[in-house]
């Protein structure tokens, strides 16, 4: 009744159900992490709206020429994960592996620069509470941008730290043989979500770096 | 029409529930002591007899299905439909326009609790805070869980709250409003009956959220000009302000001809024309935060120079300073703009 | 009927013993017995609390405890009830176990994540009775801001913690639910001819999915503002108190029609069993279910009215909220018209079920008072609103959880408990409930608020019928308790289909499934619920009657 392909797993019938199973369930999946960061990205806008000047001030105080390489650095790593969804495809496991490898590189370096940023903002007294303090422009609504800031790029980056061990776990059971041209879904999916990490990103660099650059 | 039957439907019941609230403590309805009460009542009582009229409706079926068809009898059972278009359909569309009406009428009714009467009314300033109500009259009193008014007259509410979000409620007037901090909300009522009445915080506040309330007491006129003979005081809420205004250093910019900052003669319930090109009339809402964060909106033509006082006034204070500013705009008369409540 | 006794088979329960074989089996049905096992557990706790409330408030002054340990009382009710309780409940009990057998499937898409869902709200859970321990909570189920992120001093944090956790237990059940309803159907088995009880489970899990995320959200949010000190709803800052009510409600609106759903489809399951027929408008309830989760995200303003929202929201919302009443409405009648021409046996199931019907249709209709803008006015935050969704909670989904009880418990466990005995809980319960919460409809209208640890005192007897009538409903509630466990030990064996019900978990699964739940896979060519022919049995999977033709489900049955 069950076919006996080790690539099948018990619960389902045919590897095409198992195949379309699995991805349609990493679409669900990220129709939540939409609603997650749509939720927190409708919560800023209306700020932003109100308090437009305040915003545009404390956008202009984060560093753009380290957002716009963040940016390309992270559309790269996109690129690399697409190549290594391909090669799992295509049976070559220790290429799939490498391209991964490349893939996680390029987010810890984009980790390692958000880091950097975090420091410098620290510094400068920026992280909103108690120790608040903004130089230049007495606008109390500047700590309303940098609590924004800090909430959602760093549940952006806590995504891309689960993304990044997802890769790597991957990458491992990549290199022992674990994927083939007949299943390789789990890298696909890890790549459908380190997109969707990539696409948030998309939405989150306009939203705090370029606020009132159009003027 | 409709509404007149249920009135009177409604009047008939409250009366019989009234002569068992004399009767007893024990009460099943509240008092109806403000000119919106009979109208939240009939559009309560409408409600409740269209849905008992479909509940009973429904029980009648359930039970006259439930017996004819129970497993022992011997009822036709042949073909039993699978669907009734036309049936599927009325039970769809008969409810939802019963729903229409009924939207209709109480937004009607919802206009008139939103719109306070224009023109001769009495101005009460709320404050919340846990666990009290603060009440401050514009002639000067200060009330704390308690509120004493004139019958007839339109009491204008305009609430907000020190802390925590608290909720303003009257149950014999069927008001309700919330008091949330940073912001005025409003609401009014016309007191119809003399007596004394229930206030209670409806918004859950803390540790005795249970025990903020007091009593409203509308007055006859004789009894209210007795208690405010008995309750003079010193200042009027503007002529406080007007101090205030002096000694915070107001004065300072805004008297200064135009140069410095905005004149204010004039300001309350006008439009205001926004260093952004953006418009928006001058209420209660927009001095509170110029005062309190007067970098929110700059008003065309000024710089962003004007201090917060966040943290320097106390909102009876506030309140006093916005009465000043009211007052500055009432005319010969001592009428002012009604656009803004 | 055949009997198969248990001599030799190896059903999922007795497939490896031992706790290790249950704390790592990705079976759904043994997952569906591992959740049964901590819902109820949560539902005892959460009432503990509500027995404690309720002898509390039968005096004015309050009978047990002062304000400060009574708020920590009802938050935690509150709590463990929605989120530990209710809005697990059906899905992970009945529509773990269900799905798969409903649809002629071996087991869910996920197997592994219908555990790790498991694990999740037993750690969410665990957290939540640390917190519970260790003083509470107390805010009230929902949190309003600034008093939950600036000025309570309990374990808010702890608690947002434990509600984040669960939530992806939510989350994980609603992928694995959508995912297996469209991939894992077996032949034959079409959209138009899947039991109602797939559909709302289906409903229940778009929701579940697409609101959840946005509970994350504001708890993150609520953290961020307590731990980290950073405002996002100070006023002082020119935050927005009311951005936390728009965010809170727009998860928890919808929220409650996560739990209501299940329990509808419960119902129509039910209804069709033991009126012996089929369900009267097939498509208008599916798609009524459908249009309750679609409608069900665009009111939730309809909590906010006395907020300090804009006329013209309330207005809007008002009208939204009047739209949402259509589709249940249409379910009720449906459910009703199902009677005509029926062959009804009144078993404890069916009673739950009616039962149902009468109270959810009494708690849906005062809803219609809280969409009426004016009454609502009135009414908000008083024993108004506490009675409206008790009565939608507790007379409408734990009277469906229960129904579901009695229904499957023999094709869950083999064995049969005592019926007579059910019935009369039954009756029992819905005796218990009306008393305890009709007189919370007077009590709200007259103006006595919600959340009051004392009350004044003409409220006092209308206070003490609740109180009288909430020992009826213990009751009630306990007797299923011991019956149903005395009959795992001494009860009759059920056989495959006691109930000569329809649907392939009565026709070809025995009682209890074996592991693979189908000894072949089964080929449908029926639609949903076949009471114009006899009830098919094991061996019959593939029965093919070509005197049958495709026919539309709502056809002549």
């Amino acid at each position: 009744m069950h076919a006996n392909n080790p690539n099948l797993k018990h619960q389902f019938s045919t590897l095409e159900q198992q195949h379309h199973s699995y991805v349609a369930g990493m679409w669900v999946f990220l129709a939540t992490e939409i609603l997650l960061f749509g939720g927190i990205m409708v919560s800023y806008t209306v700020y932003r709206f109100q308090y437009y000047e305040a915003f545009t001030a404390g956008s202009h105080d984060i560093s753009l020429p380290l957002g716009t390489v963040m940016t390309a650095i992270l559309l790269t790593s996109s690129l690399f994960m697409a190549l290594s969804v391909r090669a799992s495809q295509l049976n070559q496991p220790k290429l799939c592996a490498l391209l991964l490898a490349i893939t996680i590189i390029l987010g810890l370096i984009f980790l390692g620069m958000k880091a950097f940023e975090y420091y410098d903002e620290f510094h400068k007294h920026h992280f909103p509470g108690r120790h608040f303090a903004f130089h230049g422009v007495h606008l109390t609504h500047v700590a309303l941008f940098f609590s924004f800031y800090f909430v959602m790029t760093g549940l952006h980056a806590i995504h891309m730290m689960i993304g990044i061990f997802l890769l790597a776990l991957m990458a491992v059971l990549s290199l022992r043989g674990h994927f083939n041209s007949e299943r390789y879904e789990p890298v696909e999916m890890a790549g459908l979500y380190w997109h969707f990490v990539d696409i948030v990103w998309i939405f989150l660099f306009p939203l705090l770096y370029l606020v009132g650059t159009a003027q | 029409m409709i509404f007149d039957v249920c009135q009177s439907l409604a009047g008939s019941l409250h009366g019989l529930l009234l002569a068992q609230n004399e009767a007893s403590s024990l009460r099943f309805f509240p008092e109806s002591a403000s000119t919106l009460a009979p109208h939240t009542d009939a559009l309560f009582w409408t409600l409740v007899l269209i849905c008992s009229a479909v509940a009973i409706g429904i029980a009648i079926f359930l039970v006259y299905f439930l017996i004819r068809y129970r497993a022992s009898s011997s009822a036709d059972r042949s073909t039993p439909p699978g669907t009734i278009l036309w049936v599927e359909l009325t039970w769809m569309i008969i409810p939802l326009m019963i729903f229409i009406i009924i939207f209709l009428w109480s937004a009607g009714l919802y206009f008139f609790m939103k719109r306070p009467p224009k023109g001769n009314a009495l101005d009460v300033y709320v404050v919340g805070k846990q666990w009290m109500w603060k009440f401050q009259h514009p002639t000067g009193q200060r009330e704390i869980d308690e509120l004493h008014v004139p019958v007839n007259k339109t009491v204008r509410l305009m609430i907000t709250s020190e802390d925590v979000i608290h909720s303003l409620f009257i149950p014999d007037f069927r008001v309700k409003q919330d008091a949330v901090p940073g912001r005025y909300t409003s609401s009014w009522f016309t007191g119809t009956k003399p007596g004394k009445y229930h206030i209670f915080c409806a918004e859950y506040c803390g540790l005795n959220h249970s025990y903020m309330g007091g009593w409203i007491f509308v007055m006859s006129p004789e009894d209210y000009a007795n208690w405010l003979q008995k309750n003079t005081v010193a200042e009027s809420m503007s002529s406080a302000g007007a101090k205030l205004f002096m000694r915070m250093g107001c004065s300072g910019c805004h008297l200064s001809g135009g140069k410095l900052a905005p004149a204010l003669n004039d300001l309350y319930g006008n439009m205001v024309v926004l260093a952004d090109n953006s418009r928006t009339i001058a209420n209660y809402q927009y001095i509170r935060d110029s005062i309190l964060l007067p970098q929110k909106q700059i008003v065309a033509g000024y710089s962003a120079i004007m201090p917060t006082f966040a943290g320097l006034l106390k909102e009876q204070e506030l309140t006093q300073l916005i009465e000043y500013i009211k007052s500055l705009s009432a005319d010969q008369k001592g009428r002012l703009n009604e656009r803004s409540y | 009927m055949n009997d198969h006794t248990s001599a030799g088979r190896v059903d999922y329960l007795n497939n490896g013993y031992g706790l290790k074989s249950w704390l790592t089996t990705t079976d759904h049905k043994r997952i569906a017995v591992l959740y049964l096992i901590s819902i109820t557990l949560f539902f005892v706790l959460g009432g503990v609390f509500a027995t404690l409330i309720r002898i509390h408030l039968i005096s004015p002054r309050g009978v047990l405890f002062g304000p400060s340990i009574y708020n920590r009382m009802f938050s935690m009710h509150g709590i463990i009830m929605v989120w530990f309780f209710l809005i697990p409940s059906i899905p992970t009990v009945f529509g773990n176990f269900l799905l798969p057998l409903m649809i002629g499937a071996r087991d869910l898409a996920f197997p592994r994540l219908n555990l790790a869902s498991w694990y999740i709200y037993v750690v969410g859970g665990l957290i939540t009775i640390v917190m519970a321990i260790l003083g509470g909570v107390d805010t009230g189920w929902t949190f309003y801001t600034p008093f939950s992120s600036m000025f309570s001093n309990s374990y808010v944090l702890l608690t947002a913690a434990g509600v984040f956790i669960v939530g992806f237990s939510s989350i994980f059940t609603g992928i694995n639910f959508i995912v297996t309803t469209h991939t894992m159907r077996a032949p034959g088995m079409t959209w138009f001819r899947l039991p109602l009880f797939v559909w709302s489970n289906y409903a229940t899990a778009l929701i579940l999915v697409l609101a959840t995320p946005v509970l994350a959200v504001v708890l993150l949010l609520i953290a961020a503002e307590r731990g980290l000190g950073i405002g996002i709803f100070d006023p002082s800052l020119g935050g927005d108190p009311l951005l936390f009510q728009h965010l809170f409600w727009f998860y928890s609106h919808p929220a409650v029609y996560i739990m209501i759903l299940p329990g509808m489809g419960v119902v129509s399951e039910v209804i069709t069993a033991f009126s012996h027929r089929s369900v009267f408008g097939y498509s208008f309830v599916a798609f009524a279910s459908m249009a309750i989760a679609l409608i069900g995200f665009f009111v939730w303003g309809h909590h906010m009215f006395v907020a300090g929202m804009s006329m013209y929201a309330g207005l809007v919302f008002s009208l939204l909220s009047y739209l949402v009443a259509v589709p249940s409405a249409v379910k009720v009648f449906n459910w009703t018209a199902t009677l005509y021409k029926g062959r009804i046996n009144f078993e404890a199931p069916f009673i739950y079920s009616i039962g149902f019907i009468g109270l959810f249709t009494m708690g849906g209709m005062t809803g219609l008072f809280l969409a009426a803008l004016p009454v609502d006015v009135h009414v908000t935050d008083t024993y108004f609103i506490v009675a409206h969704f008790h009565y939608i909670m507790v007379g409408g989904m734990v009277m469906a959880y229960m129904a579901a009880l009695h229904f499957w418990w023999p094709k869950m466990t083999g064995r049969m408990y005592n019926r007579p005995l059910a019935v009369i809980a039954a009756l029992t319960i819905f005796l218990g409930f009306n008393l305890t919460f009709f007189p919370q409809f007077i009590l709200g209208y007259l103006g006595m608020p919600r959340r009051y640890a004392t009350y004044s005192p003409e409220f006092q007897m209308l206070n003490v019928l609740s109180s009288a009538g909430a020992s009826i409903l213990a009751v009630g509630y306990v007797m299923p308790l011991l019956y149903l466990f005395w009959s795992l030990a001494k009860g009759k064996s059920a056989g495959q289909n006691p109930w000569d019900a329809r649907g392939l978990e009565w026709e070809f699964a025995d009682s209890p499934p074996i592991p693979d739940n189908f000894a072949r896979t089964p080929v449908i060519s029926w639609h949903a619920y076949p009471y114009d022919r006899p009830a098919l049995t094991i061996g019959q999977e593939d029965l093919f009657d070509s005197t049958l033709k495709p026919e539309s489900p709502d056809a002549r049955h």
